[in-house]
């Protein structure tokens, strides 16, 4: 299916570029906190509530965000890379 | 120890952890007669390799999030996050996001093109353009040595725990453990091993929830209300990053280990095979991220339950790792019935954990080492069977002896190496050979032998043997963990050897391309 091929690749590159931006978003997100908990402890120790510190907040927040970042690449795929395959397979 | 620990906690009075309990070995004993029964019915369904290795690609994306996250959830995630939090305070999550933050990446770079490209093992996709033979040996000498150091990680910490729990001597808990978990995989293969996994989810997530919301119960359903309560007694610090990370870069070196490692275990990625195509494998990562992301949670609650209620210098009395402090947890909260019923589950946690690395063992030296590379691919379907049962039984056995031999060492530190191989020796080759058209036979291999072996030498001189294991004072290598300096150094390698090496290109290039966003097999729909 020579014809294709082309748009083959470029939706493969579509899902490369989204994989890419949501990895380095997950990265960056991770090991800032952890940079966070190496250079700057006393920061994670402020409360900001009664038996909530910073450190913790952030902690939650990762696991979070890590859930988001599943939802909302799959949310994607769902609703427009899998349409694309379809046409594709078409 | 008991006498101790009634000393100092009379709140916690005297634990009957150690001792035969009958309930506990009531709940065992179901859980292992229902996980024998699915065995049975499994094993009427197992009759060719797809059936075998990839549950004949039938589990849907809901069954596969289950069982993902009853593959994932070891007893050291359980029992030592619980335990850590409830010594140390904040430290434990470090590990709680750690161990979750992978998942996002096997979602974004793993899941779907390799479910495409491959039908088995992760050999199949790195080997999809490439040279079987080199490639093939390559992968099984990385899935081998992260299977293996996993393996000998779980059976040790089984013996260990069930000892502590149930009062039965080591060997014999090992070999317990061995022959329910050989009967799960020789029998029913990877039918039976996904719904062990799916019913060991259920039970420990439902497990922790149980204990998490008797904890919260008492303090309003507030979580801050307990870290508060937590903070009153043993003092702010537990609240706020402590000792854990002392040296930033062994925390980056960790955390890098446990982000890509995830993405490189080979009975996590042999999951995706599992389901009807890329579409379910996807869904399957969300589901599971959620579940273990939930559960994590949990074991952080259960941490500050156990230090406030139970106290950590009984904790630490029991058992000076700290690993009792969920069985301690539950046994305040609804005596000897919820210890035993929570000591069944952690035991069932192993044995479903130790049956999904012994099928991705056996696969790497069935599917990969023997079919493909000493036949050629030319082995008629009985004969693939064949050879798989007789790998499983080797590693079953081999796990059992292995467990034996290292009965008493101080194993924590595998699972974090194994972590460490999958993250070096794997991962970087599976990216180079999905998202790089140029990646060379000789690049990937080469990525994959220096990854499992730099990492190999460099744990052996790192503080985590010299310092922990020998006892000398000072390690030649400073990281406790080498991923650091491994992850890039096999992606460099695997980069450099690919430019510098030639190979003549395909020409089903255009087919692979193809295959790799939209499978093998045309559209069910």
């Amino acid at each position: 299916m020579p014809d294709s091929h082309d748009e083959v690749r470029a939706l493969a590159r579509a899902r490369w570029r989204i994989a890419i931006v949501l990895t380095v978003i997950m990265i960056a997100v991770y090991f800032g906190f952890i940079a966070l908990i190496a250079f700057d402890k006393p920061l994670l120790a402020t409360r900001i509530a009664p038996g909530l510190t910073l450190g913790i907040l952030l902690g939650v927040l990762v696991i979070v965000v890590s859930w988001l970042l599943t939802w909302v690449y799959v949310r994607w795929a769902n609703a427009h890379y899998d349409a694309r395959l379809e046409a594709l397979r078409r | 120890m008991i006498l101790i620990a009634l000393l100092q906690a009379p709140t916690a009075g005297s634990t009957r952890l150690g001792e035969p309990n009958p309930i506990a070995m009531g709940f065992f004993f179901a859980f292992i007669a229902v996980t024998l029964g699915i065995t049975y019915w499994a094993a009427r369904r197992t009759r060719t390799t797809e059936e075998f290795y990839a549950a004949g690609r039938t589990v849907s994306a809901g069954q596969n999030g289950f069982a993902l996250a009853g593959d994932y959830m070891s007893a050291a995630s359980f029992l030592g996050i619980a335990g850590l939090v409830s010594t140390t305070g904040f430290d434990g999550l470090i590990y709680s996001t750690g161990w979750l933050v992978g998942w996002p990446v096997v979602l974004f770079l793993i899941a779907e093109p390799l479910r495409n490209l491959g039908r088995y093992t992760f050999a199949d996709v790195v080997a999809a353009r490439l040279r079987q033979t080199p490639v093939r040996i390559a992968a099984a000498l990385g899935t081998l040595a992260t299977v293996l150091l996993y393996l000998i990680a779980q059976m040790v910490g089984a013996g260990g725990l069930i000892r502590l729990m149930f009062g039965i001597p080591y060997e014999q808990a090992v070999i317990v453990v061995g022959v329910a978990m050989l009967a799960y995989v020789l029998f029913g293969g990877m039918i039976a091993t996904t719904w062990v996994q799916i019913v060991k989810a259920g039970l420990l997530l439902g497990g922790a929830l149980l204990l998490a919301v008797m904890v919260l119960w008492r303090f309003e359903m507030n979580p801050a209300a307990l870290f508060a309560a937590a903070a009153e007694r043993y003092g702010d610090a537990v609240l706020a990053p402590g000792r854990l990370v002392s040296n930033p870069l062994d925390a980056i070196s960790l955390g890098m280990a446990l982000m890509f490692g995830t993405a490189g275990l080979p009975h996590i990625l042999m999951r995706f095979y599992t389901v009807p195509d890329a579409r379910a494998a996807r869904k399957s990562v969300f589901y599971a991220t959620g579940l273990i992301g939930f559960f994590y949670l949990m074991t952080f609650v259960l941490g500050f339950g156990a230090m406030v209620l139970v106290g950590p210098e009984t904790i630490r009395g029991v058992d000076p790792g700290g690993n009792m402090a969920a069985p301690l947890l539950a046994e305040m909260l609804g005596g000897t019935p919820l210890l035993g019923f929570i000591a069944a589950v952690a035991f069932a946690t192993i044995l479903a954990v130790v049956a999904g690395l012994t099928l991705s063992g056996a696969a790497a030296l069935s599917h990969d080492l023997w079919v493909n590379v000493v036949r050629h691919a030319h082995a008629d379907a009985k004969e693939q069977l064949r050879v798989a049962r007789v790998a499983t039984i080797l590693l079953g056995v081999g796990a059992i002896l292995l467990g034996i031999t290292f009965k008493g060492q101080n194993v924590a530190f595998m699972v974090s190496l194994a972590f460490a191989i999958a993250a070096s020796a794997n991962f970087p080759a599976l990216v180079l050979s999905i998202f790089w058209r140029r990646c060379t036979t000789a690049g990937a291999v080469a990525s994959m032998v220096i990854g499992t072996i730099v990492t190999l030498a460099l744990i052996w001189f790192s503080p985590t043997i010299q310092v922990d294991v020998l006892g000398r004072s000072d390690a030649w290598f400073p990281l406790k963990n080498p991923a650091l300096i491994t992850i890039p150094l096999s992606f460099a390698v695997g980069i450099a050897v690919s430019l510098l090496s030639a190979e003549r290109a395909r020409d089903d290039t255009a087919i692979l391309d193809r295959q790799m966003l939209l499978g093998s097999h045309p559209a069910r729909e």
